[in-house]
């Protein structure tokens, strides 16, 4: 007998005679306490991820090239890890040949096998996308995929993500439902609720554990 | 080239433990600290008792619900993984399930393993079965971390350093790592992160637990803050996954409720950090991720705690931490006391099912029965219910067939003897009158030492006259 029928028989051993328990999840239960109005929506958001030193900004979608270029700048960080094969990819490298950034672009174009020394040790910063925001808990939902792998999101000590305003929805069981989640999840899909931390020393919270060691994110409000 | 990893030896018992750490100061002040602010988060994550107990009442179906279709949604989620290109496995034992990853890591050539917080590779004793097989296996979670260079076991399911200060801690790093000492956390943080990106540059193989498997999209979901378990599962080329047989929820939509009571209750949070949902290995086209996805469904006891109905709801647990974060007991001597993977209130009543009763003969008693275990509970497992249940198992007889393994470790015939005699006297009133005569009138031959009762207090000594006594008396006066 295998491991998997001596389990599998003793567990149905002990249901013997009994039925299955009914469904009765209740979504109002994990709905209701967590709507917001429109206005308060983006709000709420910001001011759960700054509680965990997110950096928010609130900004035109046209404007965010010259503010990823900034917060570079202002942080004397040399190269920026980009998806060349997304829109906002392309509009960043536009971006940066136009307004003549002094900043390394480096796309992830390749397997991580080739570069796996480099990307863990010499990217400064990376920019990405975002599938939505969770105002509820103060989340940005990732859905990495083959252009905009899911290191991106981890290895670099500054992550900038790009959230659409329009996209926030007001709770983790709301975006399940909009995004029709249990349909077909991505190989891995990913909340990000702040920049890397831990408080397992004494309980004191330290942030940059083993994660990006700041989340900067760029609300982009006519988006 | 790896080591062998030295584990703090545990040979005395919960007693002898107890007195110990009773009598460390230090250790006392870094749990009551420790334990006092987590209680205290919690209690603001949930500002409004209605909310909670709706969603703990939601919590508790939900985890009744999968229970009651165990079986089933292993095989949903097995079929559902497989079809997703995990390939899953099943053991029986903790032997069976290392030579399980064993057999992956050979597979591969691996001699390096990154592990994420896993208390399923714990009761497995995975580092120091791997470690004698000449492959290291290093903790990646901070405190984790700490415990295992320092060759101990953690002392909290999530705050496994707990009972360390930060003062410890860089004596620890400074010995071990020849770093300087310095008592800034964040300093004695980064210290960890350089050390160990390395190691989740290098590893062959990643291990982590599952906070929630998800049957109906094959999904693997896990909770951290700190990216070591994201670091875990994506940049080795293999990540296998451990886990207990009763993580499995049906729906996808279950998860909502249960992370928010996880996260609530453990740490105060609205939310870890990251939310990370596996659900394949890398595909053809991606760039990262690793090749290969593993996940080992261990039983390690918890058939057997699923066979009796009452006892099957230790396996509602979703591994918070809450209720020995409320436990008085728990916060005055600390999680070594417990000796085994899981200590506090929840391991108490599970440890039990895992290596029998005669290893932890005093686990069912190691409780006050306060009721704030069962309180705060998220899924509302009757934890003190429980622990009278299992504190009967222990007592059995074998002729009274326990129904909980190695049940009858403190049955003894003398002590069944003696309340037969109690149980006589107080169910006979005529006895009942001669005792109260004779325990009253010759109450200075009452004996000085009473056992353990008397080693801290003075001995008891019953009254010159009977409550009955009085009482007549009283009455004969013309008392009202």
């Amino acid at each position: 007998m295998s491991a998997r029928s001596n389990i599998l028989n003793k567990l149905r051993a002990g249901l013997a005679g009994t039925a299955p328990r009914p469904d009765d999840f209740d979504d109002k239960l994990v709905t209701e306490p967590w709507l917001y109005a429109p206005e308060d929506r983006i709000l709420r958001l910001r001011t759960l991820m700054e509680a965990v030193h997110t950096e928010v900004h609130q900004l035109a979608s046209a404007d965010w090239p010259a503010k990823v270029q900034q917060l570079l700048d202002s942080r004397n960080l040399g190269n920026l890890l980009y998806a060349p094969g997304t829109d906002h990819g392309q509009q960043l490298a536009q971006h940066w040949q136009s307004a003549g950034a002094t900043q390394d672009l480096r796309a992830y174009d390749r397997p991580i096998e080739d570069w796996k020394e480099e990307l863990f040790w010499q990217v400064d910063a990376s920019l990405t996308g975002s599938a939505g925001g969770i105002a509820a808990t103060g989340s940005l939902v990732l859905w990495p995929d083959r252009h905009e792998p899911r290191l991106m999101s981890l290895l670099p000590p500054l992550h900038i993500a790009l959230l659409k305003a329009s996209e926030i929805e007001d709770n983790l069981y709301a975006m399940m439902q909009r995004q029709h989640w249990s349909a077909g999840l991505p190989t891995n899909l990913l909340l990000v609720s702040g920049p890397s931390k831990t408080a397992d020393i004494e309980q004191v919270l330290a942030y940059g554990a083993h994660g990006p060691k700041e989340l900067v994110v760029l609300i982009l409000e006519d988006a | 080239m790896s080591q062998r990893i030295p584990v703090t030896e545990l040979t005395d018992s919960f007693r002898d433990r107890a007195v110990g750490a009773l009598a460390d100061g230090q250790l006392r002040t870094n749990f009551r600290v420790a334990m006092d602010s987590l209680m205290q988060k919690r209690a603001d994550a949930f500002p409004d008792e209605e909310e909670r107990e709706g969603l703990r009442e939601l919590g508790n179906h939900i985890k009744a619900r999968a229970l009651s279709q165990l079986p089933d949604l292993l095989e949903q989620l097995e079929a559902k993984l497989t079809e997703n290109g995990i390939k899953v496995h099943w053991a029986e034992t903790t032997e069976q399930a290392n030579r399980i990853v064993h057999g992956i890591i050979e597979s591969r050539q691996g001699t390096q393993v990154v592990k994420g917080k896993s208390m399923v590779s714990e009761e497995m004793e995975m580092n120091d079965y791997l470690a004698e097989r000449g492959v290291e296996c290093l903790e990646s979670d901070m405190g984790e971390y700490i415990v295992q260079l320092d060759g101990e076991k953690p002392s909290h399911i999530i705050m496994p350093a707990i009972h360390k200060n930060r003062r410890q801690v860089s004596k620890l790093f400074h010995d071990k790592l020849g770093v300087d000492e310095t008592e800034d956390v964040n300093e004695l943080i980064q210290i960890g992160r350089r050390t160990l990106r390395k190691k989740f540059l290098e590893a062959d193989v990643g291990v982590s637990g599952v906070n929630f498997a998800i049957a109906e999209t094959g999904t693997l979901l896990l909770v951290e803050n700190e990216g070591n378990g994201r670091m875990s599962t994506t940049a080795p080329p293999v990540h296998v996954a451990v886990t207990g047989i009763e993580k499995v929820v049906g729906n996808l939509r279950d998860v909502v409720p249960l992370l928010s009571l996880l996260t609530r209750s453990a740490l105060g949070q609205p939310i870890t950090t990251y939310v990370n949902m596996i659900s394949g290995p890398r595909k053809a086209d991606e760039l990262d991720g690793p090749e290969e996805v593993h996940l080992v469904l261990l039983d390690n006891g918890r058939s057997g705690a699923f066979a009796d109905a009452q006892l099957r709801q230790t396996l509602n647990c979703i591994r918070c931490g809450a209720c020995m974060n409320h436990c008085p007991v728990y916060t005055r001597v600390g999680g070594h006391t417990y000796g085994e993977v899981y200590p506090g209130p929840i391991g108490k009543i599970i440890t039990p099912h895992m290596v029998g009763l005669h290893q932890v003969p005093d686990h069912p008693s190691a409780s006050s029965l306060c009721g704030a275990c069962g309180d705060v509970c998220p899924v509302k497992i009757p934890i003190p219910e429980l622990l009278q249940r299992l504190r009967q198992e222990n007592v059995k007889s074998p002729a009274e067939q326990p129904q909980v393994k190695d049940g009858g470790a403190k049955y003894s015939p003398g002590e069944r003897r003696l309340w037969g005699l109690w149980k006589t006297l107080n169910t006979r009133p005529g006895l009942y009158k001669l005792f109260l005569w004779g325990a009253t009138r010759l109450r200075v031959l009452a004996p000085k030492n009473v056992g353990p009762w008397t080693d801290n207090h003075t001995a008891p000594v019953p009254a010159r006259r009977s409550l009955h006594d009085l009482a007549k008396q009283h009455l004969n006066k013309g008392g009202q």
